[in-house]
């Protein structure tokens, strides 16, 4: 820090006004001008890669520690290793990956009855608070989707008499 | 064990067989937890809005818990310390730990440069399980969790990992001014929490704007402040300049984020058809409602796409925007002085205690926003 005056000696009125007291991001930041030697400082010791971790492109490796829940497999794990080969500043890293997690929704389905386990989904979606709490709500939810699958159930069938005449 | 499963949007379950977690690092701890909160931020996650939240894995990044076991690196806990956890995962020595912004943290995220690692938000936040579990690993134990002081209330604890320390940065950020107007959007725990802390740092007036009348009634008395229903304004952006002699708000605090409602062009593009990163509707207004000159402080919470905000106001103006994730470490000393001297009280925000095991209706509860829900927090079998 203290060298810079003379690293940017060449250039009229370099830092004249520098007011150390007016950083607008106090106080988010103690500043340090750590920032300014990048990434040279002593990293913690790495977390062996023992499952498949996925990284930015924007950083050189993977961070010193990472989590290792569900790594990436199947469709879904396709869907993301393609996602990565793009910047977080790309449609084309974020947009993949929101497709991967619905892809995933469906192996998470496959995977349950792989495992024996069928999913309670209304359970899951909370059915039983629904009832408790905002039941009048809940019955309009059941009465509309009686409707909708009644009238699919019917044009359906309309459709199926019609081609065989 | 027993651990919140993500199965897909709106959709989640206890599950009894989830894999106990393993020190995988020498400054790795496990935690058995003994509180865990839903935090509005979860239900971005819940509602599947978050790219990268894999099917199978544990949310929550607010927990307490009990040490259990340490990694050799780790000298400043001991198994059986009662811990509260920061939400951020920070190594302690990048250039931005350093600098106090631990919320930002280099060595803790492979998959995205833009956030720190976070328990439990997805892998675009470092893919690490959260704390709705009965154990958790801990990276980086000899950084980020402190020890309960003695006198502390679990409840009142919990909530020191996050929600008190973001509604507290928040007023901060804001460079409230004494006598300062100070508008908060959003009156979820995070705005109550900010508006609260507007007062610490000598706002003159304090309103908060949200939709939810039970969440208002809530805030006039807790903060307590002004409280306003945007369904019942013609327009809050007008309603806030008229109140301030057609001024404008010294300070906005949007403490809403991506699922706004109050503007259907914004819910449309944001939340359904997703061609935004969810709906921007508080930050808009909170650009509109300043000031000139003003501050303008964000720290709901948005996706890393991109949002339809009115930037052009925010050059013609001069605001000055102020945003990050809470740096909860640096916070804490002086919140837990908060806490003890009685200034702050988190745990009457706390509307729901409810076992883990009800973990789903937990959930629906607390983003549908049944039976007057304000602040839930999930209690494991060995906590009870």
């Amino acid at each position: 820090m203290e060298n810079m005056s003379e690293e940017y000696a060449h250039i009229n009125g370099w830092g004249v006004d520098a007011d150390p007291e007016n950083e607008p991001t106090y106080p988010m930041k103690k500043y340090t001008g750590d920032d300014h030697r990048r990434l040279n400082y002593e990293r913690p010791q790495l977390q062996p890669e023992t499952v498949e971790v996925l990284h930015s492109n924007e950083r050189p490796g993977v961070s010193a520690v990472f989590g290792t829940s569900v790594p990436p497999s199947g469709l879904s794990g396709i869907v993301r290793r393609y996602s990565f080969k793009y910047s977080e500043g790309s449609f084309g890293h974020w947009i993949p990956l929101l497709l991967a997690d619905r892809i995933n929704v469906v192996e998470g389905i496959i995977d349950d009855f792989k495992r024996g386990h069928i999913p309670n989904i209304l359970a899951e979606k909370g059915w039983k608070a629904e009832w408790k709490y905002n039941r009048s709500g809940a019955v309009k939810k059941i009465l509309v989707a009686a409707a909708v699958t009644t009238a699919l159930v019917l044009w359906l069938s309309r459709k199926k008499k019609k081609s065989l005449i | 064990m027993l651990a919140m499963n993500y199965r897909g949007p709106y959709r989640i379950r206890a599950d009894y067989n989830m894999p106990y977690p393993e020190i995988l690092h020498p400054r790795d701890a496990i935690i058995r937890v003994t509180r865990s909160c839903i935090c509005g931020s979860d239900l971005h996650l819940y509602h599947g809005l978050v790219p990268d939240t894999r099917v199978g894995t544990t949310f929550g990044h607010e927990f307490t818990g009990i040490v259990e076991e340490v990694g050799p690196d780790v000298h400043n806990l001991k198994k059986g310390d009662h811990v509260l956890v920061p939400f951020n995962i920070a190594c302690g020595g990048c250039p931005f730990c350093k600098q106090e912004l631990f919320g930002n943290c280099h060595e803790s995220n492979p998959e995205a440069t833009a956030v720190g690692g976070i328990f439990g938000y997805s892998h675009t936040a470092g893919g690490y399980d959260g704390g709705q579990a009965e154990y958790v690993r801990v990276p980086y134990a000899d950084i980020g969790p402190v020890v309960i002081p003695a006198d502390m209330d679990a409840d009142d604890a919990v909530l020191l990992t996050d929600v008190v320390p973001t509604g507290y940065q928040a007023a901060e950020m804001a460079g409230i001014k004494k006598g300062d107007t100070v508008v908060v959007f959003g009156a979820g725990p995070i705005g109550i929490m900010a508006a609260r802390c507007a007062w610490l740092f000598g706002a003159g007036r304090v309103i908060v704007i949200d939709h939810i009348e039970y969440r208002l009634e809530f805030a006039r008395h807790y903060a307590p402040c002004e409280a306003y229903n945007f369904r019942s304004l013609e327009d809050p952006v007008l309603f806030i300049k008229k109140t301030t002699g057609y001024f404008g708000a010294d300070v906005c605090i949007d403490a809403v984020g991506c699922e706004a409602a109050g503007s259907a062009m914004q819910t449309i593009t944001g939340r359904k058809l997703m061609l935004q990163a969810g709906s921007a509707t508080a930050l808009h207004w909170a650009i509109n409602s300043v000031k000139k000159g003003g501050i303008v402080s964000i720290v709901g919470v948005y996706g890393p796409t991109g949002n339809l905000i009115p930037i052009g106001n925010v050059v013609n103006k001069g605001i000055t925007i102020r945003a990050n994730q809470a740096s909860v470490k640096r916070l804490l000393p002086r919140l837990i002085e908060h806490v003890q001297a009685g200034r702050i009280n988190p745990r009457e925000l706390v509307s729901h205690k409810v076992p883990l095991e009800e973990v789903s209706d937990a959930y629906h509860i607390f983003s549908s926003k049944l039976d007057n829900c304000i602040k839930t927090i999930l209690v494991p079998p060995s906590a009870r």
